[in-house]
């Protein structure tokens, strides 16, 4: 190739003056010109590089859950008042249960005395909330509402005990009460309260010091509290639950659990989805499902329709008549509405997933054929009928080289362009089966089935770094098919002028 | 022309018949998931038979238990004795369901349609007559948009603008909360209203290709011989855009839309689905997903006669409007 300045110097009628252009490279300047093409170009190079390069480059796996510690509030223990009546029978002695409930509607009435089974019985006050029991002369029992925890010590020392508490003394025979604790000489024995602590956490035993603590907090009208127990710090929180009149013991425990719908951070540009996967990580991996399913299927259609459409459209007569009902009856068939009820076989049959990715692939190029045949026999059939064809028969080629060497070149552009919009709505196609759970299903991750996830009204209203990203890509990948495809029919057309 | 439309009836009706077998095998070759989740229910009952006998009584009871020619036959026979047979999942006759919910189907396909006509054409139009302008750049990347939208990330999207965040419209459904007490004129704008995100979804998904198909043949037509006397006769450029393009563009649009009637009692299986409208495609899709052998059978019938109703259309169409094309 002479370069500018020797072209200059070259007569005016030399052919080398005149540039040359293949039609090759008249149909690639035609396409570069396009700035949609240039644009879906550029698209689908970036999408397959995020997709591919993207994948492998990116740290984490496409089934890599992440974990967070999370700090939850799990119930403790639950404290209530105690406002019934306890009955403390003196040794030998029994008051059944519905001599009890005697008794209780007798103290609610302010009676001293009751007759129950040809007994008299008399219930004597000597305390705030403490009654003694006797019958006739002799003590039977006593009954308050203050409950003593601690030392078994036996029905006497209760007795004493509970009623000087009940009397507001500070001590009583060789026994000392200071606040509710209950002391002979520096040794605590146990603790006087009407608070009722019962534990809510499984395998948890309330301890004197824990009861203590609890009083303490709720008598001075804590929030939280801290328990020290063997040497470690407990914080927990005391919370009042006025419908059921009592106090709920909460602590805080870090609890180990799935990084579900993470915000985008450094770690998960994009955030994670329900399972705790990286959102960047599924999207590229759902590329790659995406992008080759499309490529396969078109393969798979692209294949049998361009035989087909090929065989029909020049042997004509009978083969072309049979090859044509055919495509009749295909192009027939509702393909949403199989691929629909498909599915939902393969879900009824539990299908793997796997095996499911590559039956959706047959499946779908299947029946993307007709489309392909249609076109290409038409265009083989008015080929067949001009002069360059006749050429071929009359200087006597053999019909395999007529075919592929001269038939078949002239489709070409055709197949390209039919296949190139085609692989757009096939992943249109596989993104609204999945979409739908019906396609590809997880663990395989899709840019349709990523979206599934958007049913879920809180993740369309909260989430969007889950579902937005997934249809962003997806409409530009198809975009993209669709921009080069437009691009690419423009430029095969010889009769464009540009 | 009438030997021809007979013909052509003729050929379509054998194709029907294909492909009615080929879905009856499909159907039936399915895992009859629904006879053995019935079955199932029915045997856990009380002092009821054991689930084998449940399933072949069922299997009886549904004409499941001949054999594949057979029984197309006998559905065929059915068929053809206006006996369409009952739905399994909604429990009464298909033809009642079909009945209840095609309207709706209709009406939205009918909307999305004209919108679409009166939105695809004169952009193409625009497009095509100045061609590579930014105009055109504009309205072809615009219709190739609508093309590549996946209609329900489409939808999505509609949905949380204008239902989550604006609160226009409510997310699904077809009548709101309290469409019983509304006044007559209230129910027709409650359902006006739950429509108009169906619609919008409809027409913008299905807008681009009507809009290249007209740019196309406008830029075809802008090519021809006549276009060019009339430009050289020093005619208006609207005058030759509206008066001697327009026109001729109007053939292959004109077979196109036709072709597309039948298409609208199809329904919009996704589109409807998405936002629960209770049209033929969101009742089919659940009698798909359930296993509900009469009514897909009945449906996908359906649809395979409109679209060769559609072709059949088209093809006449193109006859009548075109004094050029004889049909033979």
């Amino acid at each position: 190739m002479p370069n500018e300045k020797d072209q200059q110097n070259l007569p005016l009628e030399d052919d080398r003056r005149i540039k040359t252009l293949s039609p090759g490279t008249l149909t690639a300047r035609r396409f570069f010109r396009n700035r949609l093409a240039v644009a879906g170009l550029v698209i689908l190079t970036m999408m397959f590089l995020f997709s591919f390069v993207g994948g492998a480059l990116i740290p984490y796996g496409q089934e890599q859950v992440f974990y967070r510690q999370e700090l939850q509030q799990k119930a403790f223990a639950g404290v209530s008042v105690n406002e019934a009546f306890r009955f403390h029978p003196a040794p030998g002695q029994t008051i059944d249960p519905v001599l009890q409930a005697q008794m209780l509607l007798a103290l609610q009435r302010k009676q001293e005395s009751l007759s129950y089974q040809n007994t008299r019985y008399t219930l004597g006050q000597t305390g705030t909330d403490f009654y003694e029991i006797s019958v006739g002369d002799s003590l039977i029992g006593f009954a308050c509402k203050d409950i003593f925890y601690g030392q078994v010590m036996g029905n006497a020392f209760h007795y004493r005990v509970l009623k000087a508490y009940a009397n507001g003394q500070t001590s009583v025979g060789e026994y000392r009460l200071q606040d509710g604790g209950v002391y002979r000489g520096d040794q605590q024995l146990g603790q006087i309260s009407r608070l009722i602590v019962q534990a809510r956490a499984e395998g948890v035993q309330i301890s004197q010091s824990f009861r203590r603590q609890v009083a303490d907090a709720i008598e001075n009208d804590k929030k939280t509290f801290t328990y020290e127990e063997k040497g470690k710090s407990r914080t927990f929180t005391l919370s009042y639950e006025p419908t059921g009149k009592l106090w709920s013991v909460k602590e805080e425990t870090l609890t180990r659990v799935w990084d579900a719908y993470a915000s985008p951070s450094r770690a998960h540009p994009l955030g994670t989805d329900k399972n705790g996967m990286d959102m960047l990580t599924r999207l590229m991996y759902g590329g790659r499902v995406s992008l080759v399913i499309g490529f396969l299927v078109v393969l798979i259609s692209g294949t049998i329709g361009m035989v087909l459409g090929g065989v029909a459209g020049y042997f004509g007569g009978w083969v072309d008549n049979l090859i044509m009902r055919v495509v009749d009856v295909f192009y027939c068939v509702p393909s949403t509405p199989v691929l629909i009820i498909l599915g939902a076989a393969m879900d009824a049959l539990r299908v793997e997933p796997q095996k499911r990715m590559l039956l959706l692939m047959l499946i779908l190029g299947l029946l993307g054929w007709p489309g392909i045949a249609r076109l290409l026999r038409g265009q083989i059939l008015s080929l067949r009928e001009q002069e360059f064809m006749t050429a071929t028969e009359s200087s006597g080629l053999r019909v395999s080289r007529r075919i592929f060497r001269h038939l078949l070149p002239n489709v070409i552009p055709q197949l390209i362009v039919v296949c190139t919009m085609s692989l757009g709505s096939t992943i249109l196609t596989e993104a609204t089966l999945s979409f739908l759970g019906l396609g590809v299903k997880f663990p395989f991750a899709s840019w349709g089935n990523i979206m599934n996830d958007v049913s879920n009204a809180h993740v369309l209203t909260s989430y969007w770094f889950v579902w937005l990203p997934a249809g962003i890509c997806l409409v530009l990948a198809v975009l993209g098919f669709n921009f080069v495809g437009d691009g690419l029919r423009d430029a095969f057309d010889p009769k464009m002028k540009r | 022309m009438g030997k021809y439309i007979l013909k052509r009836l003729g050929i379509s009706v054998g194709i029907l018949l294909v492909v009615m077998f080929i879905i009856y095998a499909l159907l039936r070759s399915l895992p009859a998931s629904y006879v053995e989740t019935m079955a199932i229910q029915l045997s856990q009952a009380p002092g009821a038979k054991p689930y084998d006998v449940w399933v072949t009584q069922l299997n009886e009871q549904y004409g499941l238990n001949v054999g594949l020619v057979q029984g197309y036959f006998v559905q065929l026979k059915n068929l053809l004795t206006g006996n369409f047979g009952d739905s399994w999942k909604f429990a009464v006759p298909v033809t009642q369901k079909f009945s209840q919910v095609i309207g709706i189907s209709f009406v939205m396909g009918a909307i999305a349609l004209v919108l679409e006509i009166l939105i695809a054409v004169p952009l193409g139009i625009l497009a095509a007559s100045k061609q590579y302008s930014r105009r055109d750049y504009a309205i072809t990347a615009g219709a190739l948009i609508g093309i590549s939208l996946p209609t329900f990330f489409f939808a999505t999207v509609l949905k949380l603008v204008f239902s989550v965040k604006l609160g226009w419209f409510d997310l699904f459904g077809l009548v709101g909360r309290d469409y019983p007490n509304l006044s007559p004129w209230g129910k027709f704008w409650d359902m006006a209203a739950h429509l108009v995100l169906p619609i919008i979804t409809l027409v913008v998904v299905s807008v681009g290709s009507l809009m290249r198909h007209t740019r196309t043949n406008m830029l075809e037509v802008l090519q021809a011989d006549y276009i060019r006397t009339a430009r050289a006769k020093g005619l208006r450029n609207r005058r030759v855009i509206l008066n001697h393009a327009f026109r001729n563009t109007l053939i292959p649009l004109v077979t196109i839309i036709g072709g597309s009637l039948p298409g609208l009692f199809a329904g919009a299986l996704i589109t409807e689905t998405l936002f629960a409208i209770p049209g033929i495609g969101y009742t089919s899709y659940q009698a798909m997903v359930a296993g509900d052998i009469p009514f897909s059978m009945f449906y996908l019938t359906f649809l395979a006669a409109l679209t060769l109703l559609g072709n059949l259309l088209s093809d006449i169409l193109y006859a009548v409007v075109d004094p050029r094309v004889r049909l033979g």
